[in-house]
């Protein structure tokens, strides 16, 4: 199978986050950027169907140039090639924009399949590959869990995560674009042997006009929403927070628990 | 574009999903701010027990869309209902419940309506240039402002417990049926069946304290602290999504909008940040303790005490400071 997997690189989990000086998004240059963590177990689904299926992986990224080192990963992870979606024209993107650039630039190939994660973590729309499957007309699925791949490629049995501990099974023609949840598999290391090999692989970088649209279809000038502001969350009660070393904190706590809200 | 605003509420077999009154309530809020009205849509098949539980609220109607192949939710005859009834009457505004089976579609459905999408709101205002969206970004630990653009309806999903379904306004309301042509309803996925995420039994959903591990603990073998607090405690362990995911803890102790939905005396999340899945989980506890190294994280949010600090330390002297409270 020829597989598309589209990833986003986003800032790491961990870092400490700045607002930006116009207060509309983080500080960049700041944080580590890592691949989004649904997007890894994509990947990875991608890389097993590949290896089991005689196929190959195309990963697909927009961002600015930073995001060379997220395909180069996925390279060295063992995809055979990339393609960039790299132009100042897609910055500020929501999921409307993205979707059509990506499917856009996808549907320049044959694939049999694209996955893709759920969600990301920093903007969070949880949708772009839905779009991306609607500009494709093709079928999708979002949140899932599971794969089984028919034996003639042509349709699959999907495990998707409903509410409250429950999955649901179906049946969905392919192509189609499955979004898939974190969880689903184990994602693998990259290898000596695959980093050095990545060095040799080809990134495509693609501007709008690669793919035949206008800078005002993409990006901030393609989307929907327009981002006002970015700020910590407004919240109603905030935590009593108990200072002073571990073991004094711990004292503390215990007897607050204890006396204050009669619990212990 | 209308200034009619409708909620897309969520049935199965008849009973509403209690998000759908969140929803209602959003929509109501949004057609009171652009001087519009709030009408209900239901999709499904059998569907005139559901509709009635939504006619005694300050509705313009309850629009039923009632169709045998709607009987199983599918996004493409979910999304063919709902395009052909929008371009019947041409709502501005569809506000969803943010779950799992319509942030499955709704997405799609913008595509297809040309619409813009403001996925997972928390919160709704008014300024001069027309309405703000507030939603969550970075895993929730900011919230962004935002505003739409286009000319096409606006497709809204509303966060859980964000909209208080006892604020929804009392009304009477009648039921209208929708018809949309057949031809428009096909199902893009054959349903097999559904089944339990997790094989294993543990209900923390019974327990009086709850130990709760998160990704900051870092790996599977430093959990043994955290197992000894719980021991002291007479808690049960649980844990969060990627807890659940890097395989450190079996399935059946999750807890958030994928696992289970705890509410028990006591919440101890340690190195949980507390992204809005897992906040939809546990937020009903009695007492929340969070401990986390980020002072920033938005666990400390929703919990009344909290210790800025190293878990690795934080623990055992929590272990010890139980134990020596409770003369063991």
């Amino acid at each position: 199978m020829k597989i598309a997997v589209c990833i986003k690189q986003v800032p790491d989990s961990e870092a400490r986050l700045r607002i930006a000086g116009d207060g509309k998004w983080i500080e960049e240059d700041d944080v580590q950027f890592v691949i989004n963590e649904s997007d890894e177990y994509a990947l990875e689904e991608g890389l097993t169907l590949a290896e089991k299926t005689g196929g190959e992986v195309v990963v697909f990224s927009l961002g600015p140039d930073r995001v060379r080192e997220a395909l180069r990963k996925a390279l060295a992870l063992g995809a055979a090639r990339a393609v960039h979606l790299n132009d100042e024209s897609f910055a500020g993107g929501d999921s409307l924009a993205t979707g059509k650039a990506l499917a856009t630039a996808i549907g320049k190939e044959e694939f049999d399949l694209v996955l893709t994660g759920s969600q990301s973590d920093d903007a969070g729309y949880g949708s772009t590959g839905s779009v991306l499957a609607g500009h494709l007309a093709w079928p999708h699925a979002w949140l899932v869990m599971g794969v089984e791949m028919d034996e003639d490629f042509r349709g699959a049995k999907v495990t998707r995560e409903m509410e409250a501990g429950m999955n649901e099974i179906f049946h969905l023609a392919m192509p189609a674009v499955l979004e898939v949840q974190a969880g689903i598999n184990k994602p693998r290391y990259a290898s000596l042997k695959g980093i050095m090999q990545a060095k040799r692989k080809e990134i495509a970088p693609m501007s709008p006009s690669d793919l035949g649209l206008s800078a005002e279809e993409v990006g901030e000038g393609g989307s929907g929403l327009e981002m006002l502001s970015v700020a910590l969350p407004e919240s109603g009660e905030v935590a009593q927070i108990i200072e002073g070393e571990p073991v004094e904190a711990a004292r503390i706590l215990v007897e607050k628990l204890q006396k204050e809200a009669r619990i212990l | 574009m209308s200034n009619t605003v409708w909620v897309i509420v969520q049935q199965r077999e008849g009973k509403l999903h209690k998000m759908s009154f969140e929803a209602v309530r959003a929509g109501q809020l949004i057609a009171s701010m652009i001087g519009g009205t709030a009408e209900a849509v239901v999709l499904g098949s059998q569907i005139d027990e559901a509709a009635q539980q939504l006619v005694g609220f300050d509705l313009g109607a309850v629009r039923t869309i009632d169709s045998e192949k709607l009987a199983d939710y599918t996004p493409g005859a979910y999304i063919g209902a709902l395009s052909a009834a929008v371009s019947q009457a041409n709502p501005g505004y569809l506000v969803f419940p943010h779950t799992y089976q319509t942030a499955d579609y709704a997405p799609r459905l913008a595509q297809s309506l040309g619409g813009a999408l403001v996925p997972e709101v928390t919160g709704v205002e008014q300024d001069d240039a027309g309405l703000v969206w507030r939603r969550p970004v970075m895993s929730g630990k900011l919230e962004a402002r935002v505003r739409t653009r286009g000319d096409g309806p606006v497709i809204v999903s509303v966060q859980s417990a964000s909209f208080p379904a006892d604020e929804v306004a009392t009304g009477q309301a009648a039921v209208e049926s929708l018809s949309v042509d057949a031809v428009d309803l096909v199902s893009d996925r054959q349903i097999l069946g559904v089944e339990e995420a997790a094989e294993g039994e543990v209900d923390l959903a019974q327990c009086e304290y709850i130990v709760a591990v998160g990704r900051g603990v870092g790996d599977a073998d430093k959990i043994g602290p955290l197992q000894d607090l719980a021991a002291a405690l007479g808690a049960e362990l649980g844990a969060s999504r990627p807890v659940i995911d890097n395989g450190w803890l079996p399935r059946e102790r999750q807890i958030g909008s994928s696992g289970q939905t705890v509410s028990p005396k006591l919440y101890l999340a340690v190195g949980i940040s507390g992204a809005i899945q897992h906040l939809v989980g546990m937020k009903g506890s009695q007492v929340i303790v969070a401990i986390n190294k980020d002072r920033g994280a938005p666990i400390f949010n929703v919990a009344q005490y909290g210790i800025v600090g190293d878990l690795h330390e934080v623990v055992p002297a929590l272990a010890a400071a139980v134990r020596e409270a409770k003369g063991d």
